[in-house]
């Protein structure tokens, strides 16, 4: 499985790209190969805000349906309306295909996600 | 309890299948991909290991009116190498299991039955034997069984054998054809909707019918199939899985499998009088078609609303392969079960519009 580094990652498998006060959410590569071809993609509104580990968008493939989780505190500034198109981007690259950017509310809070040599660790232990 | 390996189980990992555990047994829900395995089924071909699936016997000189009395549809209307769909109900008119029947002789019948409910059905046979002269037998352990399905099985399987396939006709078998050497029952059935093949042989056979078959295939598209797209095509096609549109408290009659269930069948059966009462005092709630209206994926279990007020829920549900568009099946209140009627689905906490369409999803 394909590991970015530079990013966050939670133990949901999102991953977390900060810019300033703002970062851009999606779907590690393995939450997008767990779910095969994703079929359909719910975004949240902007301006919604969601807390820590608030399910803010769902990702569904022919199979299955998932819940995205906010990786922190954190209110709606963009969607990826491209997504509603071609929810096929997500399996296509999910590391260029961003779900959500969001405005931090704490960022004292990324100290609690996981780096991504830690998440490396992750799969390769507990899953 | 450990699910068990069908004969298959090893091809499956060689050729790359995500393997689940459904029904207690260790299978692949899909290889390549869903979508494109259902796509091969609908235009080609797609090879399924159904070795899960239970073979139950009956034979002895009552078989046929125990047959009768254990099960909805008229069993005494096929001839010898000919199948029946039926199913066989609990008194209240719950149904048991759905399943063929396979008729070998007038004193011999093969009944193909849902994996998960093997057990229990024939705990439920031998139970309701009575005084019947005949000898029930699971055999499930020593069959393997694969089904070929899509619009290129019969072109694919006649390389592998001298039987004349066209001259198995739709819902008949011959239980002597000589597949790549080996001795198989082939009959011209399926689950999938399209045209196609279930290939019955011992259990030690099977795997070398599986790669005959994939290799035999592999000029026409042939994909090994999983059970991911199993479901969307039994599901597009308007066939019922047991536990989602039948169960033991969904009827036959309000499941929409009137044309399986003989009311008028001169022996009495197991669940007639309940549901002949039914039929007569008029259903309260049936199993309909509906499409989304407004954007999302209708999902098993998820509730059904009209005005604010539950009416059912969904039996099946999907982002169709074929159609690319989101329909499922639900159980509702029959006075909004019409064609065109506008429902509410529950997704995740929230209505969404939908509205009643056939059933028939592929026309």
């Amino acid at each position: 499985m394909k590991v970015l580094k530079d990013l966050y990652y939670t133990e949901d498998h999102e991953w977390l790209k900060v810019e300033g006060d703002e970062a851009y959410i999606g779907l590690a590569d393995y939450a997008q190969d767990q779910l095969g071809d994703i079929v359909y993609v719910e975004l949240p509104e902007i301006d919604d805000e969601y807390e820590k580990e608030e399910a803010f968008s769902a990702v569904e493939s022919v199979k299955a349906a998932a819940d995205v989780y906010m990786p922190v505190d954190g209110k709606i500034v963009e969607v990826n309306e491209e997504l509603l198109d071609d929810p096929g981007l997500l399996n296509q690259d999910p590391y260029e295909n961003w779900i959500v950017k969001i405005e931090i509310a704490d960022k004292s809070q990324l100290d609690d996600l996981m780096t991504s040599e830690e998440y490396e660790k992750f799969l390769d232990e507990e899953v | 309890m450990v699910a068990k390996k069908t004969p298959l189980y090893d091809e499956h990992v060689k050729l790359g299948g995500k393997i689940v555990d459904y029904a207690g047994w260790f299978l692949p829900v899909q290889y390549e991909g869903l979508i494109p395995e259902h796509e091969a089924v609908r235009n080609a071909a797609g090879l399924f290991d159904v070795s899960h699936m239970g073979e139950i016997v009956v034979k002895g000189e009552d078989a046929l009116a125990y047959l009768q009395y254990l099960t909805t549809n008229d069993i005494a209307s096929i001839e010898t190498d000919q199948i029946i769909y039926t199913m066989m109900c609990y008194p209240d008119g719950g149904v048991v299991d759905d399943f063929l029947v396979y008729k070998y002789a007038d004193d011999e019948y093969l009944l193909v039955v849902n994996a998960a409910n093997t057990d229990k059905d024939f705990k439920w046979m031998i139970d309701n034997k009575k005084d019947f002269n005949i000898i029930i037998e699971n055999i499930s352990d020593q069959i393997g069984e694969v089904a070929i399905q899509g619009p290129k099985s019969e072109k694919i399987l006649q390389k592998l054998t001298d039987t004349d396939l066209s001259k198995i006709k739709p819902f008949h078998f011959d239980r002597k054809v000589n597949i790549s050497g080996v001795e198989c029952m082939v009959s011209r059935t399926g689950y999938t909707g399209e045209d196609g093949f279930e290939i019955y042989t011992s259990k030690d056979d099977i795997v070398k019918i599986w790669n005959a078959i994939l290799e035999a295939g592999k000029d026409e598209g042939i994909k090994p199939a999983g059970l991911g797209c199993r479901d969307t095509l039994r599901f597009e096609a308007t066939m019922p899985l047991y536990g989602n549109e039948i169960s033991k408290d969904i009827t036959p009659l309000e499941g929409g499998l009137k044309f399986a269930v003989k009311l008028d069948k001169e022996e009495d059966f197991i669940g007639k009088e309940a549901l002949k009462k039914q039929w007569e005092e008029g259903l309260t709630r049936k199993v309909v078609g509906f499409e989304m209206i407004e954007r999302g994926i209708p999902r098993e279990g998820y509730e059904v609303y009209k005005d604010g007020k539950k009416i059912g829920h969904v039996t099946t549900g999907y982002m169709s392969p074929t159609l690319k568009k989101s329909i499922g099946n639900a159980l509702i209140d029959i006075n909004e079960a019409e064609i065109g009627n506008e429902i509410d689905i529950m997704i995740r906490k929230k209505p969404v519009k939908a509205k009643i369409v056939s059933r028939k999803f592929l026309k």
